[in-house]
């Protein structure tokens, strides 16, 4: 098992590399040199030669690339904001929880309701259940993200105002909560910039998690309402996929004769389909929920700016209208290598539901 | 007489196996899919509406009617069978906020996206079929270099992909058609390569090679033909997905730019008058949906009709 996991891990050094190598490649075609464009205009020569010193623009561009490489993936080093003026990577521990938690929470959602949904339609084929899970797959697929969350805010805010199923159309806690931290709340003293109040600072960013473990239940509660229309919204792709191949893959295994001779030997069919199909038919779906992870983080960037959800979709959307090129640049890589991680977990959890893997 | 039945009945026999060929077949198969026959009615209507749009949408899409007719800007729809009164102007989508007839603008709009899905997806095929050919069938370290490069664009989350060619490019629709291309490439050239991969050892193409074919001839009448209907298929689904990406494009500004009658465009300029006027933003939003939905179930049934161990198992069960 071990060998299978260092070659799965060993495979994605070079995609990671080829990341790094791209985003770097596209920040050097932007139009226009970075001096003119950080300092303004009319910035003289010597600023610029100033500038260009500091950045290492003057290096070659292998230099540069290793400069590059370097920073991010030693010093963790993402360059500075042009229009905030602060670290890219401070501005990822502020927003990245925020990202994470509502893709979590699309993407439980989507595997919640997808696999059982795509489980009943292929064991009790053509009926009507079936019929109704496809055309809602087909219809989920089709769908705008951002216009299925404009829609749902409009209903859930406007139409369903002053009934108990009105739910907020933005933000991501009502204004004016501020949570404390629960490293204040438990007293911790922690020096500012120190790795541990930046790891204790990322995870308070964790709405639901820092109120759950502090134990601030109304927070709580105000998180999860908050997080349900986006969540929503930011789930049908994945979901309908999800149920898509679902009900395929279970279609395919259901046919075969180790099922049929589970039903000869007279297995109940709550254990045929649970325990001998469902595992079989499990590796399509576990792909495609990785997969998947791609388009949660892309639908992140039209869903967060919809809701007033400062998380990195969100920074994004703004760094792309106000030209933030290192935020781009940061994010685009941060997101990529995340999933890359991802889908090398997926790649390692292969070995763990089909053992027939790892010996190959 | 005898001899007029015998040719007919000759003719019969070669319509009949005429009737066999792949082609034929699939498209018999594909008339007996709901959804794929779903799928090009509905297609069948965007595209007569793209063509006839000139005479179907009452308006210009770009003209803006604040001195012309005595409309409110972003009035709701005014349908004169529904009651509106008869001296009011019909306006069946109601009036955006540039004071332009929506209904006309989301009916030009079925030009745009059609254009933007068909000319993205025409791209990415022809250049992904290109790269995955001569990847599959020189091998070696030339496929290996090509084939480890469309991997890393693999890497990245398509749209977000999309969004950092464009920060290069420069947003614009014909910018955001060519970053679509780019980020499709990668699937053609893999599905293409796959393909040439199995069928270059395959009889039928050692033979041609023995009796002297030329590569190109070996490549293009030979192996070409035979991964035609997985590269429809996928066509069919990208296009989809081409579409919906262009939109979003767009409706974050990037993609097509107004007064375009774009969809995603109208959708985001309006995106913040959703609570007053819903219907600005709910139509285009359903002329997306009812686009994709199309293709996607056209691709589907393709799927269906072209791969007949699918067929087999749909048979036996």
């Amino acid at each position: 098992m071990s060998r299978y996991v260092i070659r799965r891990v060993l495979l994605a050094i070079p995609v990671i590399f080829g990341i790094l190598v791209v985003t770097f490649a596209i920040a050097r075609l932007i139009p226009g040199d970075p001096c003119h464009s950080a300092l303004g205009e009319h910035a003289t020569a010597e600023a610029c030669a100033a500038f260009d010193e500091r950045f290492g623009l003057n290096k070659s561009i292998p230099v540069q690339l290793g400069i590059y490489v370097r920073d991010i993936l030693i010093r963790r080093d993402f360059g500075v904001s042009i229009r905030f003026s602060i670290p890219v990577s401070e501005l990822l521990i502020q927003r990245l929880p925020v990202t994470l938690e509502l893709g979590t929470a699309a993407m439980l959602l989507a595997i919640l309701i997808g696999i059982p949904a795509g489980i009943i339609s292929a064991v009790k084929r053509n009926s009507a259940a079936d019929v109704a899970t496809m055309v809602g797959a087909n219809i989920g697929v089709s769908m705008p993200v951002y216009w299925l969350g404009l829609m749902l805010a409009f209903v859930f805010a406007v139409l369903l105002k002053d009934t108990p199923f009105s739910l907020p159309p933005s933000g991501r806690l009502t204004a004016g909560l501020l949570p404390p931290p629960f490293y204040e709340v438990w007293g911790w003293q922690l020096t500012q910039d120190s790795t541990s109040f930046l790891i204790a600072d990322f995870l308070s960013n964790f709405a639901i998690f820092n109120s759950i473990i502090t134990g601030q239940w109304e927070i709580l509660k105000d998180a999860l309402v908050h997080l349900i229309l986006p969540a929503a919204a930011l789930s049908t792709i994945p979901l309908a996929i999800i149920a898509r191949i679902t009900r395929s893959s279970m279609l395919d295994v259901l046919g075969r004769e180790y099922v049929r001779a589970a039903r000869a030997k007279g297995v109940i069919e709550r254990r045929v389909v649970l325990k001998h199909a469902f595992r079989n038919a499990l590796l399509p779906v576990v792909t495609v929920i990785g997969l998947q992870t791609g388009t949660l983080f892309a639908g992140a960037v039209l869903t967060e700016s919809i809701f007033g959800f400062s998380g990195v979709g969100r920074a994004l959307f703004d760094a792309i209208t106000g030209r933030d090129y290192p935020i781009i640049q940061a994010f685009t890589v941060v997101i990529a290598i995340g999933y890359v991680f991802i889908n090398l977990l997926v790649d390692i959890s292969y070995g763990f539901i089909d053992p027939r893997i790892k010996m190959s | 007489m005898a001899a007029q039945t015998e040719l007919i009945s000759t003719d019969a026999a070669i319509q009949d196996l005429r009737s066999r060929s792949l082609g034929s077949l699939t498209l018999r198969r594909l008339f007996k899919q709901r959804n794929a026959i779903l799928g090009m009615c509905i297609l069948l209507v965007l595209l007569l509406l793209a063509i006839f749009a000139p005479i179907i949408a009452p308006y210009d899409p770009e003209l803006v009617l604040i001195d012309i007719e005595d409309v409110a800007r972003r009035e709701k729809p005014c349908i004169h069978l529904l009651g509106c009164p008869a001296d009011r102007p019909q306006h069946i989508m109601g009036i955006d906020g540039n004071f332009r007839d929506q209904f006309s603008r989301v009916i030009y709009g079925t030009r745009v996206s059609l254009f933007i899905g068909l000319s993205t997806i025409g791209i990415a095929v022809v250049v992904g079929a290109v790269i995955g050919a001569v990847s599959g069938y020189s091998g070696g370290w030339v496929d290996n270099i090509i084939m480890r490069f469309m991997d890393v664009i693999l890497a990245f989350p398509s749209f977000l992909l999309a969004i950092a060619i464009i920060t290069v490019l420069g947003p614009g629709l014909q910018n955001a058609l060519y970053a679509i291309a780019t980020v499709n490439i990668p699937i053609f050239a893999r599905l293409v390569r796959s393909s040439v991969l199995s069928l270059k050892e395959q009889e039928f193409v050692q033979s041609s090679r023995a009796l002297g074919a030329s590569h190109a001839r070996l490549l293009f009448a030979r192996i070409f033909p035979n991964a035609l209907p997985t590269l429809i298929v996928q066509s069919s689904l990208s296009i989809a997905s081409a579409i919906l990406e262009a939109a979003a494009l767009s409706f974050l500004g990037l993609g097509a730019q107004p007064p375009t009658p774009e969809w995603g465009t109208m959708l985001g300029s309006e995106r913040n008058q959703v609570f007053t006027s819903p219907h600005l933003v709910f139509l285009p939003g359903l002329a997306i949906m009812i686009t994709v939905l199309a293709f996607n179930l056209l691709g589907d049934g393709l799927r269906d009709a072209l791969d007949p161990r699918l067929v087999q198992i749909a048979k036996t069960k």
